[in-house]
C-alpha cells in the first residue's frame, strides 16, 4: 500500500531546456544585471493580464491573445507585480546575484500558513522535490495581490533556475 | 405584470443575461433550483484566464459576489429553490418550489441557462461512500467548510481535476495523486505545473480499477493502461485513500431542454447533446434562448458573454435599445467570444459552434 503515487514522471513539468526557448525567458546574460522575471508559460491560452499589469510595458502578448508572453529583458526591472496577477502562477522573479553566494527567487504562494520571515524551508524544484535549503527573506502580502502572496527565498546560486516552490 | 424575460439558472450565464437586460429596463425573473445564486462561480477559488474584459486575474467567487451585487442594484427578481421542469407551448414555465408547491410562470422570452452536469465512470466499488464528484468535494470545502476526507485520489487531469487537487491541498487535505487514462494531461499545463510544484504526482495512462474498503473507501487500486486501453499485467498499485474524486468531464445539463422539443444536435467537441441556435442564441422555439454550458462545455467567461448577448438581444426586441446601439453591443460581445475560442483549447469549440449557427436550422429572426 502506498500513500502517494510515484512522482517520477515529467507530466506537467516544463523542462529547463524548453523554458530557455520560451519568449518569456529573459536570456542567460540578463541575470547578471539584477532581478528579472522568468515567464514559464508555454501554452496558447487566450490570456493577457500580465501584459496589462506590467507598469514598465516589458511584457507583450499582443494579437492574437493566445500568443505566449514575450519579455523585453532591457525594460523589465523585476518589480514582481506580474507574479500575483497570473492565473497560471507561472511567473517568477529571479535575482541571481543577490549576494556573493545566493540567489533570491520570488515565488507565488497560495498555501496556509504563510512561512515566517527568516525561517529556513525546503527549496523545491518543479516536481516539488526538495533540492536545497531556502531562507525566507520576504513575505509580501497585500490586498493588491489578489490573495496570491509572494515569497522571496534566498537559495545557493547553483539552484537559481531550479527552485520554484517551497515546502515547510 | 408579465415577465419579459424568465431566466432558468442563476449561474454566470443567467446572471449576466439578467443584469445586461435589466440595465435597459427589461423586467426579469431569475429562477434557480439551488438555495443560492451564482452557480459554480462560488466553487472557483482560482483566478480567471482571459483579458481585462473577462476579468482575468480575478477569482471566480469574487466575480460571483460582484455579479450578485450588480443584480441587486438592478432590482432583479430572484426565485430560489425553484425547479423548472417544463416549458409549455405558450412559453409558460412550469416550476416546483421548495419540493412541494407547483406553479407556472408566463414569459415573453425565456433563457435556458442550466449549465452542465458531471460525468461519471464506473469501476468496482464505485458506489462506496467516499467516491464523489469534483463538484461535491468543492461544495463541501467552499460552501459547507467541511473537508471531504484525509487523503484523496483524483481521477481525471482536465482543468477541474487539476484545480480541485490544488484546492484540496490548500484546504489541508493530502492528495495521493492525479491519474489520467489518456497518455497526456487534458488540462492546462500551468494548472498541472502548479500541482507538480507542490509535490502532487500526475500519472498519465493510468486508471482506477477498484475502490476498496469494507463499507467506506479505504484504498484504491490503480493500474497502468497500454496503448489499446487495457490494464497492464502486474502494474496494479494499492493506494491508501479515503476519497476517490472523479473529475472525468462535464456534459450540458440537458434534462429540461430535452423536454421542450427544442432541436438538438450531438457535438462531441462541446461535450454532448446541445441545442441548435442561431447567431444570437435563439433556439428552434421562438423566444427561447440558450447561454452558457448548456450550449457546450466552455469556461465561465464565455457563459457570461453569451448571457450578455441574450440580454442585449431581448432588450432590443422589446424596443429598449436602438438597433444601432444593439448592433454595436452585439458586435463587441461576439468579438470577445471569438477571442475566447482560439488556441489549441478553443479551436474545436469555435468550429462546432460555427457549424451549429451555419447549419441554418434555426433561422436568424432579427
Amino acid at each position: 500500500m502506498v500513500e502517494k503515487l510515484p512522482n517520477d514522471s515529467d507530466d506537467g513539468v516544463l523542462s529547463l531546456d524548453r523554458i530557455r526557448e520560451l519568449p518569456g525567458y529573459p536570456g542567460k546574460e540578463r541575470f547578471a544585471k539584477g532581478p528579472v522575471v522568468v515567464i514559464e508559460c508555454d501554452e496558447d491560452i487566450p490570456c493577457n493580464p500580465c501584459e496589462d499589469i506590467c507598469p514598465c510595458g516589458a511584457i507583450t502578448v499582443g494579437e492574437p491573445i493566445t500568443n505566449l508572453p514575450k519579455i523585453d529583458p532591457d525594460i523589465c526591472d523585476g518589480c514582481i507585480v506580474c507574479i500575483s496577477i497570473c492565473p497560471g502562477l507561472c511567473m517568477f522573479v529571479v535575482h541571481r546575484d543577490y549576494n556573493e553566494t545566493e540567489s533570491l527567487i520570488y515565488i507565488p504562494f497560495e498555501m496556509y500558513p504563510l512561512p515566517e520571515k527568516g525561517s529556513v524551508v525546503d527549496g523545491c524544484n518543479r516536481k516539488g522535490e526538495p533540492v536545497c535549503k531556502a531562507r525566507v527573506e520576504k513575505v509580501i502580502k497585500s490586498k493588491k495581490l489578489h490573495k496570491t502572496s509572494v515569497i522571496a527565498v534566498a537559495v545557493p546560486k547553483e539552484f537559481f533556475e531550479d527552485v520554484r516552490s517551497i515546502r515547510m | 405584470m408579465n415577465n419579459e424575460l424568465v431566466i432558468i439558472g442563476a449561474g454566470p450565464g443567467g446572471l449576466c443575461a439578467a443584469i445586461e437586460s435589466a440595465k435597459y429596463g427589461v423586467k426579469v425573473l431569475l429562477i434557480d433550483e439551488n438555495d443560492r445564486p451564482g452557480g459554480q462561480l462560488f466553487l472557483q477559488t482560482h483566478k480567471f484566464f482571459g483579458s481585462r474584459h473577462h476579468l482575468a486575474g480575478v477569482r471566480g467567487f469574487q466575480i460571483g459576489k460582484d455579479l450578485l451585487d450588480e443584480a441587486e442594484k438592478h432590482g432583479i427578481e430572484l426565485l430560489l429553490n425553484a425547479v423548472a421542469w417544463g416549458v409549455f407551448p405558450d412559453n409558460r414555465v412550469a416550476i416546483t418550489i421548495s419540493d412541494d408547491k407547483q406553479d407556472s410562470i408566463s414569459a415573453e422570452n425565456i433563457l435556458i441557462a442550466t449549465g452542465a452536469i458531471e460525468k461519471g465512470i464506473f469501476f468496482k466499488g464505485w458506489t462506496k461512500p467516499g467516491v464523489m464528484g469534483a463538484g461535491a468535494a468543492q461544495k463541501l470545502m467552499h460552501i459547507h467548510r467541511v473537508l471531504p476526507g484525509k487523503r484523496v485520489l483524483v481521477v481525471g487531469s482536465g482543468n477541474v481535476g487539476l484545480i480541485v487537487a490544488y484546492q484540496l491541498s490548500q484546504a489541508g487535505v493530502e492528495v495521493a495523486g492525479v491519474i489520467e487514462a489518456l497518455p497526456q494531461i487534458s488540462g492546462y499545463q500551468v494548472h498541472a505545473g502548479k500541482i507538480r510544484r507542490i509535490g502532487i504526482p500526475i500519472l498519465t495512462s493510468h486508471t482506477i480499477v477498484e475502490a476498496c474498503g469494507e463499507s467506506d473507501v479505504e484504498s484504491a487500486i490503480v493500474a497502468k493502461l497500454d496503448s489499446a486501453g487495457r490494464v497492464v499485467d502486474g502494474s496494479r498499485m494499492d493506494v491508501s485513500c479515503d476519497v476517490v474524486l472523479l473529475a472525468v468531464g462535464l456534459r450540458p445539463f440537458d434534462e429540461l431542454i430535452r423536454s421542450t422539443g427544442i432541436e438538438m444536435t450531438y457535438a462531441p467537441g462541446l461535450g454532448g447533446f446541445v441545442p441548435l441556435h442561431n447567431s444570437v442564441l435563439e433556439t428552434s422555439r421562438k423566444n427561447i434562448y440558450v447561454a452558457g454550458d448548456i450550449t457546450g462545455i466552455e469556461e465561465a467567461n464565455t457563459a457570461m458573454d453569451e448571457g450578455r448577448l441574450v440580454g442585449v438581444v431581448v432588450a432590443e426586441k422589446l424596443g429598449r435599445l436602438s438597433s444601432q446601439e444593439a448592433k454595436r453591443l452585439k458586435t463587441e460581445i461576439q468579438l470577445r467570444l471569438a477571442n475566447l475560442r482560439i488556441g489549441r483549447y478553443g479551436e474545436e469549440r469555435a468550429k462546432e459552434k460555427k457549424k451549429i449557427v451555419e447549419s441554418g436550422i434555426v433561422k436568424e429572426r432579427t
